[in-house]
């Protein structure tokens, strides 16, 4: 299972910039950065390289985290690739609580993240559906 | 008990002791102070009562005539015969001077020595005083009351967390005093420490100097393992030692014999019958340097009727709910900040750490309550963060019967205090949103 960062922001200025520098600082290097905001917080995703260090440092420097389990899907770079997916995830009828995606530095494929309940289940779908689920290693590892 | 033969005097024998010294204060005061002798001219009235509920006729004194005789004009005594000065601690405005003569600060220790004995101190304890220390009357005070016990007095004052809990644990404190928002901090600071506050030999906390409510009582008595119990005093009255719960924790036992508690109706201004709400005077009976009558606290409480199981005969007033001056009319419903923090309490998932702030908009006056979010909270979901700023806002709504804009902040982001807590925020006048 991947894990993700949750890092809970109040919309002030200089926060993003703070919980950056702090994870610059630790020597961790992100793969994706998702920000979802309401109109008074935010909440700020992160997957790296090396999670547990990142929650350290970012615990250190004040920041609230929260670690959640996502699953992460290679999706072809075609029209549809997508669709194919999240289709698959409905059939086994899995809400997606939100999802993002990052395209890999000069891969032919982009690397979508979910958020579902019942993720061993979605898992196991995609896979007999022949979609390639990735490893946590695979996600973290930087370049490819 | 530190003096039985007063705590528990028969109420008749107390009122023939209160009616004597009220009639030797007002004449010291008349022939004292120019400011009482004119208040009683201009009034109308003798400086002398037949019994105590001539009281209600007398005028009234507010913070106001002790800051026109900053610094010394309202002394009763010669300036040689003021052994000390404290001043408020400024909580509204400009502070204002207090003396007290030997004889006062002697007084003082026995009641400071009255509280610790009621949260069950003994020569036997050994007391963290971790209370200002220096022109609040706080630190000075609560030391004088544990040496006077025969306790062992650490005059840590305030400040330097970490310290306080290597101290707590090193020095084997048994009783702590300080304000509750500062203990709780303790309590914080020491589990982050790897201290588990349940194991060291702490058994109770004094805790006064702000308003503080029966939930974070709980809480604190959970994560420190003590009996935490609620003292009352302000610096133009005496200081702390004015008036203290004891173990029965239903009250705080005012020292009648020293201080003559009145509750009245903040609007017409006469007193109510015991039970009922009001705001709290007192008449300063035996005090020399700065003696005061029927000083207008702005505190709200009321007098608990019946009697106390300790044996203690002094009536208790219930603890301060609010003050006058921070009583926020939002919408016409009168709100203490006091109760917005037992909601909070009642709520998995935030800090009871809170902040009032109120801004403009537009002409409007707009009320937002800041609210940490608890760092044991999952947030991965934003709809778990915006379920817990809806359930804060409907308990909000439904026990003050207010709809407030809640905003929820990041965990330890609203600051600690290490005196008392700023719990409402006043951005009205500097511009608007």
């Amino acid at each position: 299972m991947v894990k993700q960062l949750t890092v809970f922001l109040e919309n002030s200025p200089g926060r993003l910039a703070g919980l950056t520098r702090a994870l610059g600082d630790a020597g961790v290097n992100m793969r994706a950065l998702m920000v979802a905001d309401t109109a008074e917080f935010g909440v700020v995703r992160i997957i790296c390289d090396r999670p547990e260090t990142a929650r350290e440092a970012l615990e250190a420097a004040g920041f609230s985290v929260s670690v959640a389990h996502v699953i992460a899907v290679e999706v072809p770079d075609h029209p549809g690739g997508l669709a194919d997916v999240l289709e698959v995830i409905g059939s086994v009828g899995a809400n997606v609580e939100y999802a993002y995606c990052f395209v890999e530095p000069g891969g032919s494929a982009a690397v979508d993240v979910f958020r579902v309940k019942d993720a061993a289940e979605v898992k196991e779908a995609l896979r007999e559906a022949g979609m390639r689920v990735l490893d946590a290693d695979e996600v973290y590892a930087t370049g490819s | 008990m530190f003096q039985p033969e007063l705590e528990s005097m028969a109420p008749g024998d107390l009122e023939a002791l209160q009616l004597d010294r009220l009639n030797s204060l007002l004449g010291r005061v008349y022939a004292n102070v120019p400011t009482y002798r004119a208040k009683f001219d201009e009034a109308g009235v003798a400086p002398e009562v037949d019994d105590l509920t001539g009281l209600a006729d007398l005028p009234f004194t507010v913070k106001d005539d002790l800051r026109a005789a900053y610094p010394y004009g309202m002394f009763a005594v010669p300036l040689g015969d003021i052994v000390r000065v404290h001043s408020s601690s400024g909580t509204t405005g400009q502070v204002s001077v207090v003396g007290y003569t030997a004889a006062d600060i002697s007084n003082w220790s026995d009641l400071m020595a009255r509280t610790f004995a009621s949260a069950g101190g003994t020569r036997d304890d050994i007391v963290q005083i971790a209370y200002g220390y220096g022109l609040f009357t706080g630190g000075l005070g609560a030391h004088y009351g544990a040496e006077r016990l025969g306790a062992t007095a650490i005059p840590i004052s305030g400040g330097n967390t970490k310290r306080q809990v290597q101290v707590l644990k090193d020095f084997g404190t048994t009783i702590l005093a300080c304000t509750p928002s500062y203990a709780l901090l303790m309590g914080e600071t020491a589990l982050e420490m790897g201290i588990d506050p349940h194991e060291l030999p702490l058994k109770a906390g004094v805790f006064g100097a702000e308003p503080w409510s029966e939930s974070m009582r709980t809480q604190l008595e959970d994560v420190l393992g003590i009996t935490a119990i609620d003292i009352y005093g302000l610096s133009e009255v005496m200081g702390p030692g004015v008036a203290a719960e004891c173990t029965e924790k239903c009250g705080l036992h005012v020292n009648e014999d020293h201080f003559i508690i009145e509750i009245v109706d903040p609007r017409t201004l006469r007193p109510v019958p015991d039970g009922e709400q009001g705001e709290v005077v007192f008449t300063t009976i035996t005090k020399q340097g700065i003696p005061l009558v029927r000083y207008r606290t702005r505190d709200i409480s009321r007098i608990v009727p019946g009697e106390c199981a300790c044996g203690r005969t002094f009536r208790r007033m219930e603890r301060i709910t609010g003050r006058t001056d921070d009583m926020l009319i939002i919408r016409g419903v009168n709100v203490y900040p006091s109760q917005i923090e037992q909601v909070l309490i009642g709520i998995p998932g935030v800090a009871p750490h809170y902040q009032v702030v109120l801004s403009k908009r537009g002409s409007m006056d707009h009320v937002a309550v800041h609210v940490e979010v608890g760092s044991d909270v999952s947030f991965d979901e934003i709809k778990v963060l915006e379920r817990l700023r809806n359930r804060v806002g409907a308990e909000i709504a439904s026990s003050l019967a207010v709809n407030l804009e809640v905003k929820l902040v990041e965990p330890k982001s609203i600051q600690r205090s290490e005196g008392k807590a700023k719990r409402v925020v006043d951005l009205r006048n500097e511009g608007s949103e």
